[in-house]
């Protein structure tokens, strides 16, 4: 079962393939490995058993056709529990959608049948995509598998440690400030966030439009270039999704083999506040493309130093218009004390969203306020652009970026819940690539003293998600991360 | 004693007549059974997304062109955001600064000094014409309300006029032409009991003579188009009695209660919310190129004040005709089209549709009756000219006319089949076409050998001694029967 469970995707698809395990044997596997572990990762919110064995017969009878639809047919997949599975329910970690089952599926969702994916469970999830440690999920926190009593990462929390703790191959997360890569670094896994426009946004429920980019977990840096074929291109249901070419991803990212890339070093992401492990770490593996013949390069990005308040007051604004639907007139949590229109709106809010949305709410309702829209909102907009602009400067000279992914490894969990601007500098390094709607991939590039994964981050030029994943690989191939396995 | 002037401005709402909604491809009908026209995107289900209807676009900008506007050449969407159960996403998509049309004006003509004669012509500026998604609709009963998503994410045009307008003719005027150009491009059917057209309007007064604004108040639920004149009117009355008394007018919104005839207020300047509009980061800007915008001049027809002129300089039709016609489309294309099977009596044809046709069509539900209507253009035409030729009587038309409108039996069949030709002395006739014959040899000669079309030349001769008051079936039937013998 262990050579199953942890077997990376190409393993997985191949045996598949060669009929050496059915897809319902996998799929049991995998769910056998959820019900004996999760009690104690809580990665899982929701899961439906019969439906996915169901989703695992039906692949097996197509291979057994001869009509299996994709490398992914018969892989068990898990989503973030903020895609839109028809009939599944969607509650975004939260109260306000604790009922609410999605009578639609997601664009995503929608690929992944396609291609004979078995979905596998609903993952948790920091409130509606906002926060880096679960702690703000309405229904439980998730552990992370190499310390049970440290934090994940987040938003995709239950993706990062699902994968990580082998209850599933594959998911799919959601990355508007780092979500995705931030709890794949701490997991030890690599966490894809692509170009913005790369994936439909359409039935993954918005937390900041601009912002928000699906992004596959796996493993390998396999599985994910394997689920991003699967997962890119145009959608008429999404304005914002681009037709873009779509290479494949799989073989791309193997034949680059001894390639030369020129790598820069953004100085700002190596100064105060960097984990000296974390920084030795990353330093290593540079060292490793050094000596591999590619070309480092210090690069400066002088805006970077915005990055946070930017994100913190574009994000907010649209997530207070985004949210506004949830509101106790129609799907949503209502409270019982509510008497007159006023309330419905204030107590089903109030009891119906936790803190933390709340606080981004408000602010995000402030800085769109009248008279103030031109100070915070729109000097953001512009200070955005900046940012953007100095990442095409360094891309001019440069292939990709080099940098943590995270300054600290996985925190003790209540470590950082009293304080949200400790908790918003996990997401230091990851921001300011959604600012800009770049790719950027986070890998594992060793471990700290006392065991926690430590990741590293590539940033891209937009659409180059093939050069991530190549080089990604490049560095996996020498540091086979991915056959550490955390004790459960 | 300070004489006051009204200024007024108008913000009219307009349902676009699109296949589907604006941002998703459910269609929309008034009197849908309740909530049945939704899908996830009209109900703003979390992590649904707008997709633009281009044809919404497009007839924005006809209308916009109709109405001599600047169109942008890109704009964008905006959100516009407040919290009511009407809205679905509590946020509205609208366009704030840059919509679609910029300024423009409106040509209305004011009321004659007599039915019959034309009344003085003005334009009214416009500022703006934007797009937007409509909303739902509330229903109260007793202590329940009931929400209905139908109608919400149909495409919504606000035309916003300057504050250009003095007077409740000038709105009436204004409004009428509204309708009848927005009904000439196709834009929307502008039915205000169905919501397809509402309104409000801004209402200051000011020293005559002057040209500042004063105090505005909006007026809202202006439901039919008397309900606005009678709105407006009550509110320039109710402002001037305040001015009168020496008070101030407060700024603020009224409702206006069309049973009782008062108007009601509903919030005040401090109650107005702060929308937070901010550009939509879920749709793209729209872009349109000169020639996407020439391409659309290109669909415009002939515009209904360009006819009225056309038609009493090529026609010499009468105000009382062109006033009827022109200003519905389908009358006029009626009348152009029935004009080209008989161009001899524009006047004649005029007069059947301007009075009979619409008459009929106006009997019952117009819509319904032109959707229905057996009548054709040509056989309009062949009653003029059944008429013009003396074959029928003017009374006998009228029988026809009836008959064709009810079955769309052709006239001439009509006139066959129950024998309507007038009664011909069919002697004096042959007698006639025996002199015809006598004094036009050579085509009697060559008609004689074979030549059919000589004929032609005899039958004319007839004609023109009757002055057209003979059949000329009979005619024709006369003279082969004398050539033969």
């Amino acid at each position: 079962m262990e050579t199953l469970i942890f077997g990376t995707f190409e393993q997985l698809s191949e045996g598949l393939e060669k009929k050496q395990f059915s897809s319902v044997e996998l799929t049991k596997a995998f769910i056998a490995r959820t019900r004996a572990i999760d009690k104690s990762v809580k990665a899982f919110l929701n899961f439906d058993e019969k439906k996915t064995l169901a989703e695992a017969e039906a692949s097996d009878v197509r291979r057994s056709k001869g009509q299996n639809l994709s490398k992914l047919d018969g892989v068990p997949v898990g989503l973030k529990d903020i895609f839109a599975e028809k009939g599944q329910r969607l509650t975004c970690g939260s109260r306000m959608l604790e009922h609410f089952l999605s009578p639609y599926d997601a664009t995503v969702v929608k690929k992944l049948k396609n291609a004979g994916a078995v979905l596998w469970g609903r993952l948790n999830m920091d409130e509606f995509a906002m926060g880096s440690s679960s702690e703000n999920s309405a229904f439980q926190v998730t552990s992370n598998p190499w310390d049970l009593d440290r934090i994940p990462g987040g938003s995709s929390s239950g993706s990062a440690a699902a994968v990580a703790a082998g209850e599933v191959p594959l998911a799919l997360g959601t990355d508007t400030g780092g979500s995705v890569r931030q709890p794949a670094s701490m997991c030890g896994i690599v966490g894809l966030k692509p170009s913005y426009g790369r994936i439909s946004r359409y039935g993954m429920v918005a937390y900041a439009s601009s912002l928000d980019q699906a992004g596959p977990l796996a493993r390998t840096t396999g599985g994910v270039a394997a689920l991003l074929q699967v997962l890119s291109g145009a959608d008429p249901k999404d304005s914002t999704c681009a037709r873009v070419h779509v290479s494949d991803y799989l073989a791309a990212t193997r034949s680059s083999e001894g390639k030369k890339w020129t790598l820069g070093v953004p100085e700002e992401y190596f100064g105060e506040g960097l984990d000296s492990e974390v920084k030795s770490s990353v330093e290593k593996a540079i060292h490793f493309y050094e000596a591999q013949g590619c070309v480092v390069k210090p690069i400066h990005l002088p805006s970077l130093e915005y990055a946070i308040p930017v994100y913190y007051i574009i994000a907010t604004a649209e997530a207070s218009s985004n949210l506004a639907r949830y509101d106790g007139i129609r799907y949503t949590y209502r409270s019982p004390r509510a008497k007159n229109i006023d309330e419905v709106y204030d107590q089903s809010r109030r009891e119906g969203l936790g803190e933390e949305v709340k606080r981004r709410i408000l602010l995000g309702t402030y800085v769109l306020s009248s008279g103030y829209y031109d100070a915070f909102y729109g000097k953001a907009q512009k200070v955005r652009r900046l940012i953007h602009n100095d990442f095409m400067r360094a891309f001019a000279e440069v292939d990709a970026l080099v940098t943590p992914t995270s300054p600290i490894p996985a925190f003790k969990k209540g470590e950082k819940t009293s304080n949200p601007l400790a908790m918003y500098l996990s997401d230091i390094y990851t921001i300011s690539v959604n600012l800009a709607g770049l790719p950027a991939i986070s890998f594992p590039c060793g471990f700290t003293g006392n065991g926690l994964p430590i990741g590293c981050q590539l940033i891209g030029k937009p659409w180059e998600e093939t050069t991530l994943l190549s080089m990604a690989y490049a560095f996996e191939k020498h540091h086979p991360f991915n056959l550490k396995i955390p004790n459960l | 004693m300070t004489q006051y002037e009204a200024v007024i401005g108008l913000e009219v709402h307009v349902q676009l007549k699109t296949q589907s909604k604006l941002f998703t491809r459910v269609p929309y009908r008034y009197g849908a059974e309740p909530n049945a026209l939704v899908d996830e995107v009209v109900l703003g289900l979390p992590g649904s997304l707008p997709v633009l209807n281009k044809a919404a676009i497009l007839k924005t900008v006809q209308v916009g062109l109709v109405f001599g506007c600047e169109i942008a050449h890109q704009c964008k969407w905006d959100r516009k955001n407040y919290f009511y159960p009407d809205a679905p996403k509590n946020y509205q998509i609208s366009q704030f600064d840059q919509p679609l049309c910029r300024g423009g004006h409106v040509e209305i003509e004011l009321e004659g000094p007599a039915r019959n004669i034309q009344g003085k012509h003005r334009k009214v500026a416009l500022n703006r014409i934007h797009l937007e998604e409509d909303v739902g609709k509330l229903t109260h009963l007793g202590q329940t309300s009931w929400i209905d998503y139908n109608r919400a994410g149909t495409p919504l045009i606000e035309i916003v006029s300057e504050p250009d307008m003095h007077s409740s003719e000038e709105v009436f005027a204004y409004l009428k032409s509204l309708v009848m150009h927005l009904q000439y491009v196709g834009a929307s059917d502008c039915d205000m009991e169905k919501g397809q057209l509402r309104c409000d309007a801004n209402i200051s007064l000011r020293p005559q003579g002057t040209t500042g604004l004063g105090t505005k108040v909006e007026l809202k639920n202006l439901n039919s188009i008397s309900g606005v004149c009678n709105g407006i009117r009550h509110e320039v009355n109710r402002q001037l009695h305040v001015l009168k008394q020496g008070k101030a007018v407060v700024q603020e919104t009224r409702r206006w209660d069309a049973d009782r005839s008062e108007s009601f207020v509903m919030r005040s300047k401090e109650d107005a919310h702060d929308y937070r509009y901010f550009t939509d980061p879920d749709l793209c800007p729209i872009c349109l190129s000169e020639a996407d915008i020439q391409a659309q001049k290109k669909t415009l027809p002939e515009l209904p004040f360009d006819k009225q002129e056309r038609y009493l300089r090529t026609f010499q039709l009468p105000y009382t005709v062109t006033s009827v016609i022109c200003p519905d489309k389908r009358l006029s294309d009626f009348f152009e089209s029935a004009l080209s099977f008989y161009a001899k009596s524009p006047l004649g044809v005029a007069n059947w549709i301007a009075n009979d046709l619409l008459r009929e069509l106006a009997a019952e539900d117009m819509h319904q009756a032109w959707k229905n209507l057996k009548m054709e253009p040509r056989q309009v035409a062949a009653l003029v000219e059944l008429v013009d030729s003396g074959v029928i009587s003017k009374q006998s038309a009228k029988e026809i006319f009836d008959v064709t409108f009810r079955t769309g039996e052709d006239p001439q069949k009509i006139v066959k089949d129950k024998g309507l030709e007038i009664a011909v002395d069919v002697d004096a006739l042959k007698m006639m076409c025996g002199e015809i014959i006598d004094a036009f040899p050579k085509p009697a000669e060559e008609f004689r050998a074979g030549k059919e079309k000589a004929l032609n030349v005899l039958k004319g001769q007839v004609v023109k001694r009757t002055q057209g008051k003979v059949p000329i079936s009979e005619v024709d039937r006369l003279l082969r029967e004398i050539l033969s013998q």
